[in-house]
């Protein structure tokens, strides 16, 4: 157990690898109550006003995001700088918003300083927040029997990729979601405090789930190639350099109207001068946050992750690197302890994605 | 043959001159899954208490010190393709390097296997 973001939490139960292998062929089960769950919505059933006021923090299009929809987005300062990624999911009566545990109390603070006088943001801390990971999850949550909790809800194991609802367990309301943050298929599920304990002990009750902890949760983000905010992502960072101009959205790019607009325009045009880009590492040696990354005799960038990636039983890392150096192929090193370690650039992500995606069988 | 430990989690078995070293078993488990082990050079010469190997785990990256001052006179090689023998048998099949003490009497700053125990039992 280690203090993490203000909580107790559980670097691993029976040894990393064992958990990570765990996940990506079974189901793990992550207390990750850690994260800040926001409710932003204005009174009535009209959340034009609290649409709007997302709009001007995020560079999301709300228009497109029907009920139920979820989406990535970037909490940004008005250089254009990362201060957050997080989660938006449209409900009935607002939008749901789930940030990182380490920066919520800030995020709470930006937005609500920021929000008209007709916009609400409460926050859910009577509800924690579990997430079930894995090619079993859908078989496991399934075998709960939650019930749709609203008319036109699909099962559980009928949700794509991003997509969310209300359901009922135990006449329990909770909220579940088909997304993560490991690279498989598997749903986050936000659940009253007072039945937390109980929902997560029917989930281990089931053979495929087993509990995974914090180290396992970091190795499997790595090898998905997704960026853990505080170490790739940082207010010094913009979209474009970390490789998240998917989350800019093509109206917005056109109409503006978020923090930063400019300078991530002029980063798109021109190219950015750093990147985000993942290396594959030559031996067994990790090459963790911080380590210098060289191009020959010229330090070029420094890694942001990295670790033993345990599916590909090889070191990977993501880096920040000069844009010139950043080209799939290009053949680095990564100073680590004194030695020079071979590496190269590869694509993200590490492991490919398997999520439930629409369309996708 | 009397084995010693250290404060930093290292053990060495003596005979004469010649010492054995690797990691106690409370090291590996707070060490976690051990990828790569990076073992000193034969022939290396170690001070006592200086840096002379690196435990690579999905954790961390960890300084091994030597427990004696020496020279290195052998590496597990068994390490290179199995580094989680040092997870699996710490204190016998997965010991890191062999030495040629310089200076034996400095065991006598080690503890022995009654107080590295209430070492751990302190922790």
């Amino acid at each position: 157990m280690v203090p993490f973001a203000g909580h107790m939490m559980p670097v691993q139960y029976e040894g990393i690898i064992a958990e990570h292998m765990w996940t990506r062929q079974n189901a793990g089960l992550f207390d990750v109550s850690h994260m800040g769950q926001l409710l932003i919505a204005s009174p009535g059933a009209d959340q034009a006003p609290a649409e709007h006021a997302l709009e001007a923090l995020l560079p999301i299009d709300l228009t497109t995001l029907g009920l139920g929809g979820q989406r990535y987005s970037l909490l940004l300062n008005d250089q254009g700088g990362i201060l957050d990624d997080l989660m938006v999911t449209r409900w009935p009566g607002g939008f749901f918003v789930v940030v990182n545990g380490a920066t919520k109390t800030d995020d709470i603070a930006h937005i609500a300083a920021r929000l008209p006088r007709d916009v609400t943001l409460t926050e859910r801390n009577d509800h924690g927040l579990l997430a079930l990971q894995g090619p079993r999850a859908a078989e496991a949550l399934a075998s709960l029997g939650l019930e749709p909790a609203a008319p036109g809800i699909v099962t559980v194991e009928n949700l794509w990729f991003m997509q969310a609802g209300p359901y009922r367990w135990n006449g329990v309301e909770l909220h579940v979601s088909r997304s993560g943050y490991s690279g498989e298929d598997g749903y986050e599920i936000s659940v009253p405090a007072a039945v937390i304990a109980a929902f997560a002990d029917a989930l281990t009750a089931h053979p495929a789930v087993r509990p995974i902890g914090l180290g396992a949760r970091d190795s499997l983000r790595l090898e998905a190639g997704l960026p853990l905010y505080g170490h790739d992502l940082t207010p010094e960072i913009d979209p474009i350099t970390a490789g998240l101009g998917f989350a800019i959205a093509r109206r917005r790019r056109t109409e503006g109207g978020f923090p930063g607009h400019a300078q991530i325009m002029t980063a798109l045009t021109d190219g950015p001068t750093k990147r985000r880009v993942g290396l594959s590492v030559t031996g067994r040696m990790a090459a963790r946050e911080g380590a210098v990354v060289m191009a020959g005799d010229t330090p070029i960038g420094l890694v942001t992750s990295g670790g033993f990636a345990p599916s590909l039983d090889y070191p990977v890392a993501m880096a920040m690197v000069d844009a010139a150096h950043a080209v799939t192929g290009t053949e680095l090193s990564i100073d680590v302890r004194g030695r020079s370690l071979a590496a190269h650039v590869v694509p993200l992500p590490f492991v490919p994605h398997r999520y439930h995606r629409k369309g996708i069988a | 043959m009397p084995r010693y430990f250290t404060s930093e989690h290292e053990w060495i078995d003596v005979d004469g001159t010649q010492g054995r070293v690797g990691i106690t078993d409370y090291a590996q488990g707070q060490l976690g899954d051990i990828t790569y082990v990076d073992v000193p050079a034969v022939g290396a010469v170690l001070a006592q208490g200086g840096s002379a190997a690196v435990v690579d785990s999905v954790k961390a990256a960890s300084d091994i010190y030597a427990p004696v001052a020496g020279k290195v006179t052998e590496v597990n090689a068994a390490l290179a393709d199995a580094p989680d023998l040092v997870n699996s048998a710490a204190e016998s099949d997965g010991w890191l390097w062999t030495m040629e003490l310089s200076d034996p009497a400095q065991l006598t700053a080690l503890m022995d296997a009654a107080a590295y125990a209430k070492l751990l039992a302190d922790l």
